[in-house]
């Protein structure tokens, strides 16, 4: 531990009223318990950074950075298999890493509260709400009477005391926003002094995150809360935090004002994260980051971030790089190149070339009047759109809005609708069972979840080989070849071809699917929120690679996602669906900047900005 | 990335054989912990005991060598039995036809109760009510008295017990890979094999059933192991193979009534039931382990496993 | 794993929930459960009729000669055609006649009726005392997991869990009754007509025995569903709440753990329906089990059948019983989306 790395960001501008930190983390380090004689594996180590009271950190960071592990640790608990190796959490000068038991107890939920992710599997589902919002109120200072007053309160103050009934109600039976409602009302019921929230609008759709958002902000302010806001969204974070600090791979890469961080990142993986990030008002390239993190115990002994730096110099290597300051607002980053890096333009991506868009030769694919239905009920009705040649459409809309159901009906695996959907001129039967092997071939399906759409018995070859051996007959040794040929499309190694998907990453197997969609050389391929599970960083990669293919191969995509800035990076035309309908379509560029239907006007209005990328480079 | 995948290449060469059969990766990992071996070496003492048995038994099983419940002797080292014959020889011998009509009985529910159970989650639809409503039917009896229903009418015949325990299995098997063959139906790589046109006989084999083996496994230790305790609670009954044949069901009622004068009788041949069972509970219980993951993953299956088969028999 | 930032597509919504869903299952239940009693009584009188002989033939046996079987079968109407023979066997069951005995040509009902109580109350006691008995011991492993006790508890768990009853039995007797102590009755020999509770001591073995091979599946199941509650989210963020580590347990837990534990309960009374059979053998009981060993010994086919079918009326009971309690004990289930 040098000294430079009690360098902590000081607080931009005002200070509190006693000045004294609502939160000091200083040097935390979480172990993974050591098995049988070998040294414990670090998950997180050497974090510092304070907050201010009234303040907000964001906490950024991608999968396997540690943000969750972060979160718990600030109250003092860590998951099974881990435990706190060393260094101090003073809340208010209290350092709670030396409560044990009942202090600990009484710490948590009344003087720092948890806000989690997923608030359909942390609430109890045999307790109502009523009951567990009460017992957290069970030490709220006053007598029965008071405490039913502040349940009152607390309920107006996070926009519930609308829904009747809602104290007896069970968790199952509210929707995701109002089950996200009762955890921030559990956690801000006692006046708590420091709240962490764990990634709280994931999962919610943009309007109803817009609204969460700001009741955070607003009960934030009201309270002077210090508050510690994990995310791996930057625009989320953006739009809420005062300061940031970016994870990577267990430590703190960057620490400082957001504004200052957003603009002027110190760190070339902050500079990374943010060419990743799509862009609402400017299609641009997307550049997403070679390789990925290394996993606890596999990290290098140098810089963490070395392998994957375009910084990269020998000196990296030599050991973890101090955190070094770069403005006197306490901005600093863990590189010795930071320096330089701050220095540099912002991180804004070239433009896009839209050249591809304005050829067209004829539509691909035309929908007329599809309507289908779900048992008795009716998911989408009389829609009507087309893909033209070579171009990619995108389908943007809520979950629930019938966009999935789309795509598995264009497909075959939904073969309950009707309407006339004509393909190259031919038209497409309900279900997969009555197409033609050449529409069967022409057309190609990759799904959401990369870790569900590989079979995990079956090696990397044999997976993508699996539509060629349906449909053509050739010997070993040209299917071999296509294989490659495939798997070096998707911008993967040969060597990928004996590998297991277990032995892959989230992405890497993404392009798997991919290199199996492209191995029969089809037209049309029907992304269905392919991205959505991925990394920003790695969904940079992956969008480049598709535009890439289709400026190579004349690839048309239907593109469906939920991510709206993500539509300008790929798609030409765009789709917008509500309730099984269809509000708008057009262009790209027109629809996004003038929107004619109202819902799409909300929707772009609450879609959260990283606005420092605003103004064109 | 590079050095990730390169590392991979150098492991795949020997992996790809073991991933191959999935089965000897999870056999083999699973006599590696201490459960998985000690329930191996059980298991192979005692069916080493019935298989080679007969071969080294002293005495024929059904012959007269001395008084009833005599005690042991250097000539015979666990005594004689209620008739007089040698215990140590009918031990011996009494083993290798619990085990071989516990093992078919056991091969057929199990095959059986497969194939219904993966093509009723397949299918799905009529197929699947009708072979889940046929399966809670023949659930409504307990394995024993289903077994003695048919003795009672057709008698006490070797092939008519080792179908009737082997039906009597396939609902549970049914039902557990039902449970197990819809989660991997419902996953992405099945529909995409789907979309392509394959045909359903080439998906099933192909994509479903190779993600099944683990369950199938831990499916035929537990039946293997109820098997061996039916059969032998039907010999032990009466309704087994019949005397004077050695089987040890039979010979521990047999010398109840002689417990306090020669206990070898009994003991030795429960003594090597109790082994035999013990020994494959737990050597199942490692696979089962070592299938999954330690701990709580396993007992996680053991619990939607054993739920979703319903009945405990 | 992965962020999944994209919000999962609801499931599409293929019925309304049910407003009554008690109503619906236990409608649903007993219609299904009487369809399965009426197909496993034509299967049990199917079985019969597969007899090269018939009843006739198996109750003569040796002594038969064709004018003799004539005339038995005449009497005992077998020589009517099948469906009719099978339809007046179930509407004399359902008036309560159930039936008579070829062995001795006393009534069934006068048979079995002392017996069901006998073996009622075998099966309530150990069915009782095991359950709770395996409830607390798994929820203690659970609630110390990993520690020694949490090890040899499981351990043993396993062990006992494959063993035959009649093993258990054996050595039970081996430990209390025979050889070792001689504390205990080997036989349960009860005057004729005495209620089974008027010497208790007859009823330990018996009630041990079933115990002890329920106890540990109990155990098993208990622990891994408590330890599945106990590793959830919601527990989770109850501790982080700051909630005392007894209200975690008692209030957040537990209740997540019951809709298991019902299951299981009514696992351990379908198993010991079978569990009897060989306990009430060994130990000369008299209830159900002896008699059905006795019939199938004498092939006394209409006793076999009116147990056989009793048996399948449990069944369809006990199973109904569970489905509805643990549709109580899961509101997730119980109320529908608002």
């Amino acid at each position: 531990m040098t000294a430079s790395d009690e360098v902590t960001p000081a607080a931009d501008g005002e200070s509190s009223g006693n000045g004294q930190l609502r939160l000091q983390v200083s040097d935390l380090q979480v172990l993974r318990i050591p098995a049988r004689g070998r040294t414990g594996v670090d998950v997180l180590d050497e974090i510092s950074f304070h907050v201010q009271p009234g303040q907000v950190l964001g906490l950024v960071g991608e999968s396997g950075s540690g943000k969750t592990t972060m979160a718990l640790a600030l109250l003092g608990h860590v998951r099974r298999g881990l435990v706190i190796g060393g260094g101090k959490i003073a809340v208010n000068g209290q350092d709670i890493l030396h409560l044990t038991g009942r202090d600990l107890q009484r710490l948590r939920g009344r003087k720092v509260a948890y806000v989690p992710q997923d608030p359909s599997s942390a609430l109890n589902p045999t307790l109502k709400i009523g009951t567990q919002l009460r017992e957290v109120l069970a030490s709220y200072p006053g007598d029965q009477k008071k405490r039913a007053e502040r349940l009152t309160e607390m309920l107006a103050e996070v926009g519930l005391s609308s829904v009747p009934g809602i104290l007896s109600k069970y968790p199952h039976q509210l929707s995701g926003g109002q089950q996200q409602r009762v955890g921030l009302a559990m956690a801000f019921a006692c006046r708590p002094e420091l709240i962490v929230l764990d990634e709280p609008t994931t999962g919610l759709d943009v309007t109803t995150q817009r609204t969460v958002l700001e009741t955070i902000r607003e009960l934030c302010r009201s309270y002077q809360v210090a508050a510690v806001y994990i995310s791996h969204d930057l625009a989320v974070v953006a739009e809420i935090a005062d300061h940031v600090a970016v994870m990577y791979a267990g430590r703190l890469a960057e620490v400082g004002p957001a504004r200052e961080v957003f603009d002027t990142p110190a760190h070339p993986y902050s500079r990374g994260l943010l060419r990743a990030v799509p862009s609402l008002d400017r299609s641009h390239v997307l550049t997403g980051l070679p390789g990925h993190p290394p996993r606890p115990g596999n990290r290098p002994t140098g810089c963490f971030f070395q392998p994957r730096c375009e910084f990269a110099v020998p000196d990296c290597e030599l050991g973890q790089p101090p955190l070094i300051q770069v403005a006197p607002s306490g901005h600093s980053a863990r590189c010795i190149r930071a320096q330089e890096v701050v220095g540099l333009a912002r991180p804004a991506g070239a433009a896009a070339a839209q050249a591809a868009s304005s050829e067209s030769e004829g539509v691909l694919l035309d929908v007329r009047d599809l309507s289908a239905t779900y048992g008795s009920a009716t998911v989408l009705h009389g829609l009507t759109l087309s893909v033209p040649s070579q171009q990619c459409v995108a389908v943007v809309g809520m979950s629930g809005s019938g966009k999935t159901t789309l795509a598995r009906c264009l497909v075959g695996l939904h073969p309950t609708w009707t309407g006339e959907v004509t393909f190259a001129g031919e038209p497409l039967a309900r279900g997969f069972g009555r197409r033609s092997d050449k529409q069967l071939r022409r057309i190609q399906y990759i799904s959401q979840n990369p870790y569900q759409s590989l079979n995990p018995r079956r090696t990397v070859g044999e997976i993508i080989e699996q539509p060629l051996t349906q449909f053509e007959k050739l010997p070993a040794r040209d299917r071999r070849g296509r294989v490659v040929a495939a798997l070096n499309a998707a911008a993967l190694r040969e060597s990928f071809v004996d590998l297991y998907p277990d032995q892959l990453s989230g992405g890497e197997r993404q392009r798997v699917a991919i290199a199996r969609a492209l191995i029969l050389e089809p037209d049309l391929l029907v992304c269905d929120e392919i991205t959505s599970a991925l990394d920003v960083s790695v969904q940079a990669a992956i969008i480049e690679l598709l535009r890439g293919l289709r400026a190579d191969r004349g690839l048309s995509l239907i593109f469906i996602t939920h991510n709206l800035p993500l539509v300008r990076s790929i798609a030409d035309q765009i789709v917008v669906m509500n309730g099984g309908r269809i509000c708008e379509s057009g262009t790209v560029s027109q629809v996004l900047q003038t929107p004619k239907d109202a819902y799409t006007a909300q929707l772009l209005a609450d879609v959260p900005k990283l606005t420092t990328l605003v103004s064109e480079a | 990335m590079a050095s990730n995948a390169a590392l991979a290449v150098l492991q795949t060469a020997g992996q790809r054989r073991a991933r191959r059969r999935e089965w000897a990766a999870v056999l083999s990992r699973a006599v590696r912990t201490p459960r998985g071996a000690t329930g191996l070496t059980i298991v192979g003492l005692v069916v080493l005991i019935a298989a080679i048995g007969p071969a080294v038994a002293p005495y024929s099983s059904t012959q007269f060598v001395t008084a009833p419940f005599a005690n042991p002797s250097a000539k015979f080292p666990l005594g004689a039995d209620v008739l007089g014959r040698d215990v140590l020889s009918r031990t011996l011998d009494g083993g290798w036809e619990l085990l071989l009509m516990a093992a078919i009985a056991t091969l057929l529910g199990v095959v059986g109760g497969a194939i219904c159970g993966v093509c009723a989650a397949y299918f799905g639809g009529w197929w699947d009510t009708a072979i889940m409503r046929i399966v809670d039917i023949v659930l409504a009896f307990p394995q024993l008295v289903f077994a003695l229903l048919l003795v009672s009418v057709l008698g006490p015949k070797i092939w008519l017990i080792v179908l009737a325990v082997g039906i009597s299995h396939a609902p549970q098997v049914a039902r557990v890979t039902r449970a197990a063959a819809l989660d991997v139906c419902e996953r992405d790589f099945v529909r995409a094999a789907q979309i392509l046109g394959m045909p359903a006989r080439r998906v099933l084999r192909r994509e479903v059933l190779p993600n099944l083996t683990s369950v199938l496994m831990v499916e035929l230790g537990l039946r293997l192991t109820y098997s061996i305790l039916v059969i032998a609670g039907l010999s032990f009954l009466g309704f087994g193979l019949q005397p004077p044949t050695a089987s040890w069901g039979l010979m521990i009622n047999e010398n109840r009534i002689g417990l306090v004068a020669n206990p070898w009788g009994v003991l030795a041949p429960t003594l090597l039931i109790a082994a035999l069972t013990i020994g494959m509970n737990t050597l199942t219980d490692a696979v089962a382990r070592a299938s999954l993951g330690v701990g709580r993953q396993a007992d996680d299956a053991l619990l939607s496993g054993i739920s979703a088969a319903g009945a405990v028999q | 794993m992965a962020n999944v930032t994209a919000p999962a597509e609801p499931m599409p919504v293929t019925r309304a929930p049910k407003a009554h869903p008690f109503r619906d299952i236990l409608v649903k239940r007993l219609g299904f459960g009487i369809l399965t009693l009426f197909i496993v009584s034509i299967l049990v009188f199917a079985a019969t009729q597969v007899l090269p002989g018939n009843a006739a033939s198996a109750a003569l046996q040796n002594t038969a000669t064709p004018a003799r079987l004539h005339a038995l079968e005449v009497q005992m109407h077998l020589n009517r055609p099948a469906v009719a023979q099978y339809w007046s066997w179930l509407t004399g069951l359902l008036h309560g006649n159930l039936g008579t005995s070829i062995v001795n040509g006393a009534s069934v009902s006068s048979l079995i009726g002392s017996r069901v109580l006998n073996t009622a109350v075998l099966m309530l006691l150990a069915g009782a005392i095991g359950t709770i008995v395996g409830v607390a011991l798994g929820m203690l492993a659970a609630a110390r997991r990993d520690s020694w006790l949490d090890h040899v508890l499981s351990v043993v768990a396993l062990a006992i869990t494959a063993l035959p009853e009649f093993v258990v039995a054996m050595a039970l007797v081996v430990f209390l009754a025979a050889l070792v102590w001689h504390v205990l009755p080997a036989v349960s020999v009860f005057p004729p007509g005495a209620s089974p509770w008027s010497i208790p001591s007859l009823l330990v073995l018996p009630v041990l025995t079933l115990v002890i091979v329920i106890v540990p599946y109990t155990f098993r199941m208990m622990r891994a569903a408590m330890v599945d509650a106990l590793e959830s989210d919601y527990v989770e963020m109850a501790k982080l709440k700051g909630m005392s580590k007894w209200r975690v347990l008692a209030v957040h837990a537990l209740p997540n753990a019951i809709a298991p534990t019902i299951q299981v309960i009514g696992l351990n009374f379908l198993y010991l329906a079978g569990g009897v059979v060989v306990v009430e053998y060994v130990f000369n009981y008299p209830g159900l089990g002896q008699a059905l060993v006795n019939a199938v010994s004498d092939r006394d086919i209409p006793v076999i059948q009116f147990i056989v079918l009793l048996l399948a009326a449990f069944y369809v009971v006990v199973n109904i019983a569970t489905d509805l309690i643990s549709l109580a004990a899961t509101p997730r289930r119980r109320l529908p989306r608002s």
